[in-house]
């Protein structure tokens, strides 16, 4: 029976990664909680051997050498833990981390068949086997092993399950192995045959007894079994005496269940795939109706079609409802890297810091997932390098020398809302504005609001720090993490109390197919200008609008200015009337600022499915993306922040607080 | 349109190692590309213009709910424009992934450009087309100008060329 085996690969790296995130966050607990009572602590190591050894196993049996050997140093350790030879304690957890980090690097460099930085991996190793040579020097047990090693030879009793063959193990592999062990003799028991006509190509009805002859240790038998363990019936005894050997640890790993995040597959939870089977067979049914009152169709089977026409708007509501909310994941799959994080990096400042996560089952798009996750290391890596302070400091400031960063996540109408929080030392505005002056982002002797020093920090070059770390301050600052943010149709604004921490609120769309807009048209063409970047709309006269000496155009709305931007003009097409008094301003707002879009006139609320320009052209400033219309002819999605920018740039600004140049540079976005 | 795609069957079906292209005319001059790169041929329909971008691109195309990026050639080339007429096909190339239509006079035939139809380019200032040219061929007495399609629908030769113009 020949398999290929390489179908498995996915599989296999998808569970090993998916034990290593459960290894760390159980050893991350063990760490901070270490008087957890010993059933427990048992438990969690039980569990973390199980993930090792499946992951050797696997590797084996695909053939990745490296992480067999790696995984299986690593399992003698963590069989001593088990069974209590050694404590879990500080060091070994160190160890036992950065052996996970090292087991995810190899596991991640053969799976695109890439190179994998030796240092590290070695240096772990090392410090393995070390700890193997030291439990080694007095050890009982080991003693006793060393005994069983001088025995002239052994005897195994191996009868495999029926199923053996189902988790890829093969009987014949295992004899090839223990051959060049040494001598061997093999006897096959096959009492379990059943009648042909029962029998069952896929199941092993065969036992064996093998003798082996030879100075043989019994780890080196334990390890050609070490796979099989679980799924056989196994006895080892050497020749001379009889001793039995336990059975392996029921193998009964906890499924996690749901969906996950690397590669480009998928897991999805059952009853959402359930659910869309459900929506399909209603479609057909509503399909199978229109057509019969189709066939013979007259006038009196009008409301029919209407009844049917109805029904089917449904369907494709719940069909596009049902095929977004598998593409929806909860937000703990980012949420989960943060603990580790948080304690390496907390440890290197010398920090105290408690990481408090709340919302982790609030769903997001899996692309939103991806999109934000470095923006949200950096801003959490942000308040550790810069927000708080060191132990030292607090207690001098007359605070917990336990600092807490608390990430929050909740959904709230079409959005979802991250608040990442710290109690640090908050934001250093005058040196943020200093700095923001010297680099000319701020003309000099600027008085600025409140609202608008929270947007300095936001600009190219602001660092919120005075010194640059390995951590931060590295140039890549809020930015990046702004402009990520807004490339997803969000937002993210900061507020921060001097002394008393720091408030980052990240406002992002739940989906990013699907999008409520508005249509707009100017001249001959059709533009969508996404809802929720719309406050209202207002009709104005000749008289409204004033005339600014630098060449932009303003109009009153009850207390503010605000600038008047003529659409056809900032995209150069011909409008059907250039007189204000003949079309509609339209009220957008972004990134706390607003302006009036003239346009010819307003079409309607519309539901349209997000297409986007960058696969085959690139990114145009003003424009979010585009779609497709029921005619089938391509309509633009206007990009608020980006339309208040142009207009910035066409008319110039009075305080020059935005650097519009930078956005398109620092956008991120990939024109390969 | 049917009987050209007929032709492209008939030749691309015969055997042959050397590659096809699909030869076009632009301001009664031949071009072509290699056939490989061609997806599909279609009639002039009604672009949406995109703002700040090269007067060379006419717009975006629905291709079957992909939006595609229309190149003039005729305006790529800084040759004399020309109203589209009943001639007028969008050549749709893919290369990489990547697609774009291409607006030619017309399409008229698929030839087979050996190294025996090759000629020799001598270089000369000025050519301001020459990054898009990938070579010369002659075939039956007649001068054919092969396009490097990969870099004519490049996203950031379009860029660069953007602010330049």
């Amino acid at each position: 029976m020949v398999i290929e085996l390489r179908q498995f690969h996915q599989t296999f790296f998808d569970e090993s990664l998916e034990g290593l995130a459960n290894m760390e966050s159980s050893l991350l607990r063990l760490e901070s909680h270490p008087d957890s009572n010993a059933l427990d602590v048992r438990e969690m190591l039980n569990a973390i051997f199980r993930v090792v050894h499946s992951i050797k196993g696997g590797s084996g049996t695909f053939g990745f050498g490296w992480i067999a050997d790696f995984s299986h140093l690593l399992e003698g350790l963590l069989d001593d833990l088990r069974e209590g030879r050694r404590t879990p304690d500080k060091p070994i957890l160190d160890l036992l981390l950065r052996s996970v980090d090292c087991l995810r690097s190899l596991l991640d460099a053969a799976r695109t068949n890439g190179t994998v930085d030796k240092r590290p991996v070695e240096e772990v190793t090392l410090a393995l086997e070390d700890l193997r040579r030291t439990s080694a020097e007095g050890e009982p047990l080991e003693t006793t092993e060393k005994v069983i090693v001088s025995a002239t030879g052994w005897r195994i009793v191996f009868r495999p399950t029926a199923g053996i063959f189902r988790s890829g193990n093969d009987p014949l592999r295992i004899m090839r192995e223990l051959k060049r062990l040494g001598e061997m003799k093999v006897r096959c028991d096959f009492q379990a045959l059943p009648a042909w006509r029962e029998f069952d190509p896929e199941s092993c009805y065969l036992g064996w007894t093998i003798e082996l002859q030879g100075d043989i240790s019994r780890p080196a038998i334990d390890e050609v079994f070490a796979w099989v363990i679980d799924d056989a019936l196994l006895e080892i005894s050497p020749i001379a005496a009889s001793v039995k050997v336990a059975q392996g640890e029921a193998s009964a790993e906890a499924s996690t269940g749901g969906v996950k995040l690397h590669g480009t597959s998928l897991r999805i939870a059952t009853h959402k795939v359930d659910t869309l089977m459900d929506v399909v067979g209603e479609l057909v049914i509503t399909h199978t109706m229109l057509r019969q009152t189709a066939t013979h169709f007259t006038s009196e089977d009008l409301p029919q079609l209407f009844a049917g026409l109805s029904l089917l708007e449904r369907n494709v509501r719940e069909l596009q409802e049902s095929v977004m909310s598998i593409r929806l994941l909860p937000i703990s799959f980012m949420f989960s890297r943060l603990p580790r994080l948080v304690r390496d990096i907390g440890e290197q400042l010398g920090k105290r810091v408690e990481l408090r996560l709340g919302g982790e089952q609030t769903e997001l798009d899996k692309t939103v997932i991806e999109r934000i996750s470095d923006p949200i290391l950096h801003m959490v890596r942000n308040s550790l390098d810069h927000g708080i302070e060191s132990p030292e400091e607090r207690r001098a400031a007359g605070k917990p020398e336990m600092g807490y960063i608390r990430l929050e996540a909740k959904q709230k109408g079409g959005n979802v809302i991250i608040e990442i929080e710290d109690d640090g030392r908050g934001l250093p505005y005058d040196k943020i504005l200093e700095r923001a002056m010297s680099t000319g982002a701020v003309a000099p002797n600027t008085r600025l609001t409140p609202e608008q020093l929270n947007e300095i920090i936001f600009l190219p070059g602001i660092s919120t720090s005075e010194s640059v770390t390995d951590l931060s301050g590295r140039g890549v600052g809020l930015d990046v993490v702004r402009n990520n943010v807004r490339g997803l149709g969000g937002n993210v604004e900061v507020s921060s109390r001097p002394g008393h921490g720091t408030r980052f609120v990240m406002r992002l769309p739940l989906t990013l197919a699907i999008l409520d807009g508005l249509g707009l048209q100017v001249g001959a063409q059709t533009y969508i200008l996404p809802l929720v970047s719309i406050t209202e709309s207002v009709r104005l006269g000749l008289e409204d609008i004033q005339r600014l000496p630098g060449g932009g155009e303003v109009f009153a709305m009850r207390k503010d200015y605000l600038p008047l931007v003529r659409l056809h003009h900032i995209f150069g097409i011909k409008p059907r009337s250039e007189d204000v008094s003949q079309g509609t301003v339209v009220v957008i707002e972004a990134d706390g600022s607003r302006a009036g879009l003239f346009v010819d006139e307003i079409l309607g609320q519309q539901q349209v499915v997000i297409k986007s320009l960058e696969t085959h052209y690139r990114r145009i400033d003003g424009i979010a993306a585009a779609t497709i219309l029921g005619d089938g002819t391509v309509a633009l999605i206007l990009d608020a922040g980006g339309l208040i920018r142009l207009a910035h740039v066409n008319a110039n600004p009075p305080v020059a607080v935005y650097d519009t140049t930078a956005t398109d540079s620092a956008s991120g976005t990939t024109l390969h | 349109m049917h009987t050209m795609t007929a032709a492209i069957a008939e030749k691309t079906s015969a055997s042959g190692a050397e590659p096809l292209y699909l030869a076009f005319s632009l301001n009664n001059q031949d071009y072509a590309v290699p056939i490989t790169q061609v997806q599909e041929i279609r009639e002039w329909s009604r672009v949406t213009p995109l703002p700040n971008s090269p007067h060379y691109i006419k717009g975006v195309l629905n291709l079957r709910g992909t939006i595609v990026p229309i190149i003039d050639m005729r305006l790529r080339f800084q040759l004399v424009e020309k109203d589209y007429d009943a001639f007028t096909v969008i050549v749709v190339v893919n290369v990489r992934d990547r697609l774009a239509g291409l607006v030619v006079d017309t399409v008229s035939d698929v030839l087979r450009v050996g190294p025996d139809e090759r000629c020799t380019m001598s270089e000369f200032e000025g050519q301001a087309n020459r990054p898009f040219i990938e070579g010369l061929a002659q075939v039956d007495g007649q001068l054919l100008i092969l396009l490097d399609v990969q870099r004519l629908v490049n996203p950031e030769d379009l860029a660069t060329v953007a602010g330049s113009s």
